[in-house]
C-alpha cells in the first residue's frame, strides 16, 4: 500500500520552499488558505500575503495587477469558487490578459465527501481548459505537486492546478520525470490503455491488475496535464493497444474524457469508454462510499476496459 | 502639466470632433460614454500623470485602468493626441487587423490592461498600487470607471479591499453621467447617495463637475495629497456631451452617427 497524501499538502510545502528562493512570488487570498495550504506560505512570509476576504474575482482581479511589478501572484481557493465564481476575471483579466498567475485549487471532485455537491466541482477542466493561453494540470500525487508547483513558478503564463483535499497514493519518485503536456506511462500493455488523472490514475492501476486475471494486457497513462494534452501519447496508445479507456474525477463532458476523444477521433479513431460523473451532481458521503457510487472505482474501469475491446472487432464502414 | 485652461478647453473640443469621426469611420463604437469622459482623460494626460509617450512601459509612470473598456474612441483618441501612437490609426478603429480592438487592448502602445467586461479594473489597479507600495514606488493607479458599472458587486470587492489596506496610491473616476445603455442609471438601479456609499466603504470622496477642468484638476491634485485611504473623484458629466442631440440620450450609448448627424454634430463643436 503506497504512502497516502493530498496534493494540496504537497504544493503548500513547496511553495514555502519556493518563496525562501524567490522573493517574487506572492499569494493572493480569498479565506480558504488554511484549506488549501498556501497557509504555511502566509505563516512563514505574511509580507508577501494579501487576503481579499471572501471575495473570488477581486482575488484574481488583485493577482492580474500584482503581476505587472514581475510579482508572481499565486491565488487559491476551492476549485468550485475560483472557476465558477469568478470566471469572467479568470478568462479576461488573466487568459486574455496573459497575466504571470498562477491558479490552485482544492476540493474538487466526489472526494470531497461530507461536504456535498456545492463544493464538489466536476467541471474545473472543462471550464478552465476551453480558455486559450493557461495551462491546466492534476498532479497525480504529492511528489507532482511539489513538481508542478516549481514548474508554475518557473515559466510564464497563467497555469491551473487541481489539488485535493483527499489523501492521494504516492506514486511517483522525486527522480522521476515530470514536464507539463507530457504524459508519463505507468505500466506498459497491449490491449488497452487506461488513461486516468488525478485519483483515477490508481483506480486504472487497480484496475490493470483486475484485468491481468482475465487475460488482459492494459497499459496506464498517468495524463497529469489536462491541457495542453500529450497529443503523441494518445495516439501512440491508440495505434498500439487499439482501445482507450479515460477516467477522471469530473463530469463526463467537456473534461479529459474530451480532452482525449478529440485527439482519438482526428488521428486515430478507436474504441473508447468514459469513467466520469455522467451529468450529475455529487452529493454527502465518505469519498470511498462516493467514488462507488459515481462509478469511478477499479471495478468500473475494467468493465470499461472489456467493452471497448468487444468493440474492436466491429468494422465500421462506409458508403 | 498644463494648466492652461482655455488650452485644454480646445483640446476636448477636438478630442470630441476625433471620437465622432473615429466612430463614424468605424460604424460601430460607444459615443456617450466617450464624450462624457473627455475631460477626465485630458486632466490626467495633460496634466496629472506622470506618463512617457515615446517609452510607454517607463517604470516610473502612473498607470490608468480603464474599468469602462467600451470608451474606446476616447481613450484611443487621447493617446493618439498624445503621440503614443499615429493618428493615421484612428480610421481602422474596430477594423480587422487594427490595433484598435473594438474593446481597450494592450495591443494599442498606452493601454495597460485588456478591458470590456465591466467591474474589473478597481481590482487590477488596487492590485498595482499594492505592488508599487511593496516596491517603494511611488506611482499613482488611476482607474476610470462608468456609474452603471459600478452595480457590479466586484467594484465593491475591490473598494472595501483598497481602504482595508489604505491604498492611498489609488484614484478611482467615477464618470457619472447618469445614462447606462437601457435608462437613466438611477431609474435602473439608484446608485444614491454614491458618495456616502463610497464614505462608507473607507473611501476619500470628491464631486466635482466632470467637464469643468479647474474642478477635475483640484481634485487630481487633492488626491496627491490624501494619506491613509484611497480616494475617488465621482465626476458628475453628461452622457454625450458637447452634441445636443446625444445629450443624455441613452440611444447614443452604443451607435455610430450617420454622415448626416456627423456633419451636424461637428458643427457644433468648432
Amino acid at each position: 500500500m503506497s504512502e497516502m497524501i493530498a496534493t494540496r499538502d504537497g504544493f503548500g510545502k513547496e511553495l514555502v520552499e519556493i518563496g525562501r528562493e524567490n522573493d517574487k512570488v506572492v499569494v493572493v487570498s480569498a479565506d480558504l488558505e488554511d484549506a488549501t495550504r498556501a497557509e504555511y506560505f502566509k505563516n512563514e512570509f505574511p509580507d508577501r500575503f494579501f487576503s481579499c476576504g471572501i471575495a473570488e474575482q477581486d482575488m484574481v482581479g488583485t493577482a492580474a495587477g500584482l503581476a505587472f511589478h514581475g510579482f508572481i501572484p499565486f491565488i487559491n481557493s476551492f476549485a468550485v469558487f475560483m472557476t465558477n465564481r469568478a470566471y469572467d476575471q479568470l478568462r479576461l483579466d488573466l487568459c486574455y490578459n496573459d497575466r504571470n498567475v498562477k491558479v490552485i485549487c482544492s476540493h474538487a471532485g466526489v472526494t470531497v465527501g461530507e461536504d456535498g455537491a456545492s463544493a464538489q466541482c466536476l467541471e474545473d477542466f472543462a471550464l478552465m481548459r476551453v480558455l486559450p493561453n493557461i495551462k491546466v494540470v492534476c498532479p497525480v500525487d504529492e511528489m507532482e505537486a511539489r513538481k508542478a508547483t516549481r514548474i508554475f513558478t518557473r515559466e510564464y503564463g497563467p497555469m491551473y492546478m487541481r489539488t485535493s483535499r483527499a489523501p492521494f497514493p504516492v506514486l511517483t519518485k522525486a527522480d522521476d520525470t515530470f514536464e507539463i503536456g507530457k504524459a508519463n506511462m505507468l505500466r506498459d500493455g497491449a490491449d488497452v490503455t487506461l488513461i486516468g488523472c488525478g485519483l483515477l490514475v490508481q483506480e486504472s492501476l487497480d484496475a490493470a491488475e483486475l484485468l491481468k486475471k482475465d487475460g488482459i494486457d492494459a497499459r496506464v497513462i498517468n495524463m497529469h496535464t489536462i491541457k495542453p494534452i500529450d497529443q503523441d501519447a494518445i495516439v501512440k496508445a491508440a495505434e498500439e493497444t487499439g482501445a482507450i479507456v479515460v477516467g477522471e474525477e469530473h463530469q463526463m463532458y467537456g473534461g479529459l474524457c474530451s480532452a482525449v476523444a478529440e485527439v482519438v477521433v482526428r488521428t486515430v479513431p478507436v474504441p473508447m469508454e468514459f469513467v466520469a460523473v455522467n451529468d450529475t451532481f455529487g452529493q454527502s458521503g465518505t469519498p470511498q462510499q462516493l467514488m462507488e457510487h459515481y462509478g469511478l472505482k477499479a471495478s468500473n474501469i475494467a468493465d470499461a476496459a472489456k467493452k471497448a475491446i468487444a468493440r474492436k472487432s466491429q468494422v465500421v464502414s462506409g458508403s | 502639466m498644463n494648466t492652461n485652461i482655455e488650452e485644454l478647453r480646445e483640446k476636448a473640443k477636438l478630442f470630441r470632433r476625433e471620437i465622432l469621426e473615429t466612430i463614424h469611420a468605424a460604424g460601430s463604437g460607444h459615443p456617450g460614454g466617450s464624450l462624457s469622459a473627455v475631460e477626465i482623460l485630458i486632466s490626467l494626460y495633460d496634466y496629472k500623470m506622470k506618463h512617457k509617450p515615446d517609452d510607454p512601459q517607463w517604470d516610473g509612470r502612473d498607470y490608468l485602468i480603464v474599468s469602462k473598456g467600451h470608451v474606446t474612441p476616447a481613450v484611443y483618441v487621447t493617446l493618439a493626441n498624445y503621440g503614443y501612437f499615429s493618428k493615421d490609426e484612428l480610421p481602422k478603429f474596430r477594423k480587422f487587423g487594427s490595433i484598435l480592438q473594438g474593446h481597450v487592448h494592450v495591443k494599442v502602445p498606452g493601454v495597460e490592461f485588456n478591458t470590456g467586461s465591466l467591474g474589473h479594473g478597481l481590482s487590477v489597479a488596487n492590485g498595482i498600487a499594492i505592488g508599487n507600495k511593496m516596491l517603494k514606488n511611488d506611482s499613482n493607479v488611476y482607474c476610470l470607471m462608468g456609474d452603471g458599472e459600478i452595480q457590479e458587486g466586484s467594484v465593491w470587492e475591490a473598494a472595501m479591499h483598497a481602504s482595508h489596506r489604505e491604498l492611498d496610491n489609488v484614484c478611482a473616476i467615477v464618470d457619472y453621467n447618469k445614462v447606462q445603455e437601457n435608462g437613466p442609471t438611477n431609474d435602473i438601479k439608484n446608485l444614491e447617495p454614491l458618495a456616502d456609499k463610497w464614505r462608507s466603504f473607507g473611501w476619500e470622496v470628491k464631486e466635482v463637475i466632470g467637464h469643468n477642468f479647474k474642478q477635475l484638476i483640484q481634485a487630481l491634485d487633492d488626491f496627491e495629497k490624501n494619506k491613509g485611504k484611497p480616494y475617488v473623484i465621482l465626476a458628475h458629466t453628461i452622457k454625450g456631451k458637447g452634441v445636443s442631440f446625444m445629450e443624455g440620450e441613452r440611444n447614443w450609448h452604443g451607435k455610430a452617427p450617420n454622415a448626416d448627424q456627423l456633419k451636424e454634430a461637428l458643427a457644433e463643436l468648432v
